[in-house]
């Protein structure tokens, strides 16, 4: 094996990748063969590391330095200065990492890092995902063959409970015994499958996994084969994720050529493997019944339980579902011990729980977090605060099945429990941070748009009741609302919750209902005084210009931009807007190189 | 010449269309896979395709079409020539997505999940294409144009006409 004095890692995560970091690698290929440092110095094109804000991300070890916003034109510089003499290049380094006085911190002590503990993630952003060896070499398979060899079945189960870990999918059912009802459900064949139809808009965690480390998957799912008594697994894919599921064919193949994957496996005896199924666009087939329809080649919708998929699952047999992030805290568990994993997070939820953060945040990326960390932390040292010096307002989490977290909240520990107390649930780990700027009404209408959207039509209250929702929303954001309308969201919203078929139906009014418990003024402004106090929803609004700053332009931009002609003056006097023929469209106030325009 | 070019390619997908069909045959829940290659090959699924896949894999007709209605990935139309999605996920989306799609609209003249009359632009609406650290996002094609205001769309369509 060559040994390379430093190697330069390069994030090959989808936000990097759409940031053209293909072109930067290709540019540090070429510049480190001019220099004739290809024998010395490896290129690792590794999964997403977690601050996709910086994208395209480089760091070079041994140093641990992080360069950010990398331009392939810089990859020269770079090179010849780092690479070459071993002088870092300060200007392309994160901020966060260079210390009063010039010091360099190291990655794992800046803020972003900090707070974090990576088990879900310990791989992604470190090792080529491509490569086997680079798995194995962090103790990859180890538990698979430590399982195999050493452990009967129900060992395996005990320890999976004992840890505590919970399904990270959203509902947060003990693993563990999910894992006993399977193995205790009679049927000579049983499936394992992984639900990777990450559909929640916002998140993307799975993904990373996937794209980042996917062997640690297909190690686990063979794990689980082997606890519940299954010989074949089905890995339930969006077709969205184009990256993600190239890699995933990449470990398959090579897992079965290293004999991992197949008959035999250790030598125990044991077969087991794996098949990759593409969904092809539909939400709810997240949710598990109508995700085993989809794998059985059927429309993607679900069916009433019991009974529950450990009975009667893919192809009738019993069958064992959890997701790619629960998947992935398994070998770290079989390697360290139950105890070690339980001894990490809160009291009734154990380990950590990976969220994408996302809206109106700095650092947008991936975080994993212990569980108990407070929402203050992760927005504020984690997540590096609002931009723009704007005023936090809420967070959702949970997406078109959550609901929002306040000001007032922000110093609850982050666990299934407590998010549960206050109106929300951790769902699978979306977290979109909203400022001043972004109107209650308008998000919750965002939501119920996509779940009607989504609805696959067959029970009844999901159907036609979040259609009715969505009028009242409408109504209520073009200036129609009249009051009884809160009441009629409420009543209609508690009903479809007790009374839909499924996952998607149950919790698709939570966005609603939870606006409404924390943000009902603007509601009420919505429907009393017809305003939208965060100037988003375009019926509520008007636009004016303000005097003070109007120059009274000679050849206004604002004239001869508006569409309608709505606007009228002479120059050198303020101009003015007719509010009856003013279409609403802002092409004014984006073109006055003043910012004299407002909106109200 | 061009005439017949267009009929070697069509009948060249319908023989790829075949070995498709030929290699799930005889596996359970083939119908799906089968058309997410279908698709790959014809950018679509006409009702001729349907027709092939009902028949090559012994599934009823409405079957295929109730899957190729149920899923939005499946499309009977033919997209545009660029194929512009642009992301409605909630992080783009607080971040003024919709603003983005609404220029979009406005300039090319149609609607979402509609084609330009010359073939050469659509525009989906996409769900969270991942990048949620460039929002707003939107692709056209397998290029990603990020961190996008409503001042970009004219820019950026240019360089397709």
């Amino acid at each position: 094996m060559p040994f390379y004095r430093s190697h330069v890692l390069i994030c090959g995560g989808t936000g990097c990748t759409s940031n053209n970091s293909d072109a930067v690698a290709e540019k540090f290929k070429e510049e480190l063969k001019k220099h004739g440092l290809e024998e010395e110095i490896q290129i690792v094109r590794t999964g997403c590391f977690g601050l996709c804000e910086l994208g395209p991300v480089v760091i070079v070890y041994p140093e641990g330095v992080f360069y950010n916003k990398i331009k392939p034109e810089y990859v020269p510089d770079l090179v010849e200065e780092h690479l070459l003499k071993g002088r870092i290049v300060k200007k392309y380094v994160y901020g966060e990492t260079i210390e009063e006085g010039g010091k360099f911190l190291p990655l794992e002590e800046t803020k972003f890092f900090k707070n974090q503990l990576r088990i879900a993630l310990r791989n992604c952003g470190v090792i080529n995902p491509e490569d086997i060896e680079e798995y194995i070499a962090m103790d990859g398979y180890k538990a698979l063959g430590k399982v195999l060899t050493e452990m009967t079945p129900q060992d395996v189960i005990d320890i999976v409970k004992k840890s505590g870990l919970r399904g990270r999918g959203g509902a947060g059912f003990p693993t563990g015994l999910k894992w006993q009802f399977t193995h205790d459900a009679k049927g000579t064949q049983k499936y394992v499958v992984c639900n990777a139809d990450e559909g929640d808009p916002g998140a993307f965690m799975d993904r990373s996994i996937l794209e980042g480390d996917p062997h640690s998957v297909i190690e686990a799912m063979a794990i689980a084969a082997y606890a519940v008594g299954a010989n074949y697994g089905y890995i339930y894919v969006r077709a969205e994720y184009p990256m993600a599921v190239k890699r995933l064919t990449i470990a398959i193949g090579q897992a079965r050529q290293y004999g991992l994957l197949g008959k035999n496996i250790f030598g125990s005896g044991f077969d087991f493997d794996v098949e990759i199924r593409l969904g092809a666009g539909a939400f709810v087939c997240g949710e598990e019944t109508a995700l085993m329809n989809s794998v059985m080649g059927l429309r993607g919708e679900p069916r009433p339980r019991p009974p529950f998929p450990a009975n009667s699952g893919v192809w009738d047999s019993p069958t064992l579902l959890n997701n790619v992030e629960t998947y992935a805290n398994i070998p770290p568990i079989i390697l360290n011990g139950p105890e070690w994993f339980s001894s990490i997070g809160t009291e009734k939820s154990k380990g950590t729980k990976v969220f994408a953060l996302g809206g109106k945040i700095n650092n947008t990326g991936l975080v994993e977090i212990p569980m108990g960390t407070t929402l203050r932390e992760i927005i504020y040292d984690i997540g590096g605060g609002i931009p723009n010096g704007k005023e936090f307002k809420a967070v959702q989490t949970g997406g078109p099945s959550g609901g929002c977290i306040t000001r007032e909240n922000l110093d609850t520990p982050i666990d299934y429990d407590s998010l549960i107390n206050i109106g929300t649930i951790m769902g699978s780990g979306g977290m979109i941070v909203m400022d001043e700027d972004n109107c209650m009404v308008d998000i919750a209408k965002f939501f119920l748009e996509f779940t009607v959207d989504e609805s696959c039509g067959k029970c009844p209250p999901c159907r036609i009741g979040m259609k009715r929702m969505l009028e009242i929303l409408n109504k209520i954001t073009s200036g129609n609302g009249e009051e009884e309308d809160i009441e009629r969201l409420e009543e209609l919203g508690n009903f479809i919750k007790s009374a839909a078929l499924c996952g998607l139906g149950q919790t698709a009014p939570n966005p609603v209902l939870s606006t409404l418990k924390y943000f009902r003024d603007e509601y009420e402004a919505h429907i009393k005084d017809k305003k939208c106090p965060a100037g988003v929803c375009q019926a509520l609004i008007q636009y004016y210009v303000d005097s003070e700053k109007c120059h009274g332009c000679a050849r206004p931009l604002c004239v001869k931009n508006c569409p309608t002609g709505a606007i009228s003056g002479v120059p050198k006097s303020p101009y003015s807007i007719n509010q009856e023929i003013c279409t609403k469209c802002g092409a004014c106030m984006e073109s006055c190189p003043f910012n004299a325009i407002y909106k109200k | 010449m061009t005439a017949l070019l267009e009929d070697v390619k069509e009948k060249d997908k319908y023989k790829r269309l075949h070995d498709v069909i030929d290699a799930y045959k005889d596996k359970p829940g083939a119908l799906i896979p089968v058309m997410n290659e279908a698709q790959e090959i014809f950018g679509y699924l006409p009702f001729e395709v349907q027709k092939e896949i009902s028949e090559g894999l012994n599934v009823p007709l409405t079957k295929v079409y109730g899957i190729a209605t149920f899923y939005s990935r499946f499309t009977l139309h033919p997209a545009g020539k660029y194929r512009i999605g642009v992301c409605l996920g909630t992080a783009c989306y607080v971040k003024g997505s919709s603003l983005i799609l609404d220029k979009i609209k406005e300039k090319l003249g149609i609607d979402v999940n509609e084609t330009t009359p010359d073939g050469k632009f659509s525009i989906d609406s996409t769900r969270c294409l991942g990048c949620c650290g460039l929002a707003p996002v939107m692709m056209i094609n397998n290029d990603v144009y990020g961190k996008l205001s409503p001042d970009d769309v004219d820019k950026i369509l240019e360089k397709y006409k």
